[in-house]
């Protein structure tokens, strides 16, 4: 019994029981809904194993979603808790890890995935690719990804969620102030996603680098690979600090090392430096491929080419160096100098720049442009000046003698949700709406689209500006509670309105999606916003398993729309057999290995954690025998499904 | 598959060229990732609280010959990769297999020094120095050893399949590996082990 007890909660609740048995029932369904309607075998010969970009991107955008709602759970419960003063709906300890979860789900595996869930669907497609360079690796990305969620998922209700918050900063974060197992589950599952991310970026990097379509030299990417390429830039060059970072602390938590102890040489300040070399770019991470989104939205609905696109990819290129050079603005108040708080506070500021030639590039997009508003422009509208009140407290908080007044209060979560929720989370949902029809064949409700529309970006308004107040009056952040004498009451209250809201607009998303599959129709051509620009627009809705069934010769960075406008000819050849890769299991069953090895690791069950790896091991060693080529579609075969469609090359 | 034979064997098909280069930003990552801790290493270099400091602990004897061995070994994986082009496949699998004893034998003499720092009392739990020296080596050599099963997995393959596109591509990229644990080996030589003894 005793090997049990490691897995009991530390601090129970009935919440805790009640989604406990919320858990297993939902598992049960789904696994008796599956076996009833007879789909484990399609679930495992087309999802499970595939190594298709656009099934794996779907399948990463799926997870976002899911765990977005789980986040939001977690924010409307923290937004009920602090709606009035002195409330006990939930006590301190659960207070801090509902905070802890909100934010790492966010941003580890609700925006993580669901940027690399549309670069995965989108930028083969828009440089005219038939794959990612690596597919089998991709596979292998997300499910190390679904792995690292799961892990970190199951905390709640195996042994303890983690509760130093999403910085995770030592000393509270050692075996001393942390006792339960939660931060064990923290590193190990953002170790495990971080390796698939790290994999993902070379991945996609090789690919944007050497399998574009003819013609398409870098100069004529599309705005979104752009993006694309210099995320992952930043990914491959931020992700191993972190890696090295969560060792450090897996190994004082777990190991008895004084990495970031206060006793025999330890230094608990390295923990928010490697924390924030990673985490800074990590937010450009998420933001880029947001401005990438933005880009091709505001220029296909503005019938405009985009402006500036010259001085936005330097911007680009300039916001990826910089960030990686204003870590240490995340902590100003910690004692490190007048001298280099000035010198983290000039480059802070320095990134306001090349943000603000972005912006104003946007405008001059619209400018004189024919504006459709449509959903996703509706986002990307609302976007530009959200976004810009969000830059322009940053740039506050970026002035390091100011910064003692708003550190670690309510001000501070007002900005990051002000530029990440109108920054990520609108380009987001805009971009899941402008390309469902590629991924399933039909439109979204625009008009249900625009009332969720409007009760998310209100509901935002709502939520986070009284925040901006009650944190220039002192609201500490991560505070469970306040006394009535602070006044605080009557604007959190106005919060907690504010995140009814949104919760409402995104169960108006899902009931669209819902009433969109029902009633939408399926037959809405190539290039259903009729204005689509580059080359993912000029293949199928949904997209066929080969992409492009021959490839597209590009002359401009607008492909589809000079083809329209110009007479280019994006597709000149004759249809020849194409190669693909196939489908493997081992992607899911290295990934399920990583997740007993993570567990394992977390309670300190050795024999777990040495079984899982020579497992893994074992497996790499024997696959790499393995000879597998990929196989071809026939021209027979692209031919009949070209015609389902209604003919090829049009 | 289309095989260009104006090219080395190892660069000959579309996907070999894709895992080239993909592998050359895999180490980029790894030069992040040891960039990290060495810089970890600097910081906590002086902070030894009650332990010992390298100067102390360090032996010159060990670290000679695993330095001789590894820089020895990243010669003979480059005669291995010359033998291959040539297309030698005996002298090139007797290169690898002298590369791969090489590293053996390196990572013997380093788990003997590893040895010797826990019977002088430096180990993980002692200081933060002690710790970040052992996990910066440990590192190293859980990269080395992981090549070592590596190497040994090419090497039968190429004996199964001969000199294929496939084969000589894995035998290329694990050159690459080889010769990066060798340059990271130089900077730990002269920055964790001279700059100590100094």
């Amino acid at each position: 019994m005793e090997f049990f007890e490691r897995f009991a909660i530390p601090h129970p609740s009935p919440m805790i029981y009640a989604s406990m048995v919320a858990i297993a029932l939902v598992t049960i369904a789904i696994a008796v809904g599956i076996t009833y309607f007879k789909k484990w075998g399609y679930l495992w010969s087309e999802w499970l194993t595939t190594t298709d970009h656009k099934r794996i991107g779907i399948m990463y955008i799926i997870s976002a979603l899911l765990m977005l709602f789980r986040g939001g759970a977690d924010a409307v419960m923290m937004r009920l808790q602090t709606a009035v003063p002195e409330n006990a709906f939930l006590d301190a300890q659960h207070y801090n890890e509902v905070f802890t979860t909100h934010g790492v789900v966010m941003i580890i595996f609700m925006a993580m995935a669901f940027i690399i869930g549309l670069m995965n669907f989108v930028i083969p497609l828009q440089i005219g690719a038939r794959d990612v360079a690596f597919p089998r690796l991709n596979a292998l990305s997300f499910w190390l990804y679904f792995a690292g969620a799961m892990l970190f998922n199951i905390s709640f209700v195996i042994g303890g969620s983690p509760d130093a918050g999403w910085t995770n900063y030592y000393p509270l974060a050692n075996n001393e102030f942390s006792p339960s197992v939660g931060v064990n589950y923290y590193n190990w599952a953002l170790q495990i996603s971080g390796i698939g991310t790290l994999m993902t970026g070379i991945n996609f990097i090789v690919t944007i680098l050497k399998m574009r379509a003819p013609g398409m030299t870098l100069m004529k990417m599309p705005m979104f690979v752009w993006s694309g390429l210099i995320t992952n830039v930043i990914i491959v060059f931020a992700f191993p600090v972190l890696t090295i970072a969560l060792l450090m602390g897996t190994f004082d938590r777990q190991l008895g090392t004084f990495f970031f102890a206060t006793t025999d040489g330890g230094m608990d300040m390295m923990w928010a430096n490697l924390f924030w070399i990673w985490g800074h770019p990590e937010v450009y991470i998420l933001i880029l491929p947001a401005f990438g989104i933005y880009s091709q939205i505001i220029s296909t609905f503005s019938e405009r080419n985009l402006y500036g696109y010259k001085s936005m990819v330097a911007s680009m290129v300039l916001i990826s160096l910089l960030s990686f050079l204003v870590w240490l603005h995340h902590f100003f108040t910690m004692g490190q100098g007048a001298l280099t708080n000035s010198i983290f506070s000039v480059t802070t500021m320095a990134i306001a720049v090349p943000t603000g030639i972005k912006i104003f590039n946007w405008l001059l997009t619209m400018w004189k442009g024919k504006i459709r508003f449509t959903t996703p422009m509706m986002y990307s509208i609302a976007f530009i000046p959200l976004f810009t009140i969000g830059g322009v407290t940053g740039v506050m908080l970026g002035i390091a003698s100011a910064d003692y007044q708003y550190h670690n209060t309510m001000f501070l979560v007002a900005h990051f949700h002000n530029v990440i929720i109108p920054g990520v989370v609108f380009a987001m949902i805009a971009g899941l709406i402008y390309w469902w029809p590629k991924m399933f064949g039909f439109m979204l409700n625009e008009k249900i689209g625009k009332w969720a529309f409007w009760f998310i970006t209100v509901g935002f308004c709502f939520s986070f500006f009284p925040m901006y107040i009650t944190g220039l009056d002192g609201q500490a952040r991560r505070m469970y509670t306040y006394s009535e004498s602070t006044g605080f009451g009557p604007l959190n209250m106005l919060s907690f309105f504010g995140a009814g809201l949104m919760a409402i607009g995104f169960a108006v998303l899902v009931y669209n999606i819902y009433y969109s599959f029902r009633k939408s129709p399926r037959n809405i051509g190539d290039d259903p916003w009729n204005g689509g620009r580059s080359l993912e627009w000029a293949t199928h809705n949904p997209v066929p398993e080969y992409n492009f069934a021959v490839t597209p010769h590009v002359i401009s960075s607008e492909a589809l729309w000079d083809q329209k406008k110009r007479g280019h000819q994006i597709f000149r050849d004759k249809i020849e057999k194409i190669h693909m890769p196939n489908n493997t299991g081992w992607p899911i069953m290295v990934a399920g290995l990583f997740f007993v090895f993570g567990f394992s690791f977390i309670f300190n069950i050795w024999a777990g954690v040495i079984l899982s790896a020579i497992a893994i091991f074992g497996f790499m060693g024997y696959r790499s025998f393995e000879k597998d080529d990929g196989r071809y579609i026939s021209v027979e075969e692209i031919k009949e499904t070209e015609d389902k469609f209604g003919g090829a090359n049009k | 598959m289309n095989v260009n034979s104006t090219q080395p064997l190892e660069y000959s098909t579309e996907q070999n060229r894709l895992n080239i280069l993909g592998f050359w930003i895999f180490l980029g990552c790894e030069i992040m990732l040891f960039a990290t801790l060495f810089t970890s290493y600097f910081i906590y270099e002086n902070r030894t609280g009650s332990g010992p400091a390298g100067a102390e602990i360090f032996e010159i004897t060990p670290v000679l010959i695993e330095t001789i061995l590894l820089l020895t070994s990243s010669f003979t994986i480059g005669l291995a990769v010359n033998a291959m082009r040539l297309g030698r496949t005996k002298a090139m699998l007797g290169f690898l297999a002298v590369t791969l004893v090489l590293g053996a034998g390196f990572l013997s003499v380093e788990i003997y020094e590893f040895i010797h720092y826990y019977h002088v009392g430096a180990t993980l739990q002692t200081s933060a120095f002690t710790g970040m020296l052992l996990t910066t080596l440990g590192t190293h050599g859980a990269h080395v050893a992981f090549g070592l099963f590596w190497g040994l997995f090419i090497f039968l393959q190429i004996k199964k399949q001969g000199l294929t596109p496939q084969t000589a591509n894995k035998s290329f990229i694990f050159s690459l590996y080889w010769h990066f644990l060798d340059v990271m080996w130089i900077f730990i030589f002269s920055f964790i082990y001279l700059k100590g003894m100094m």
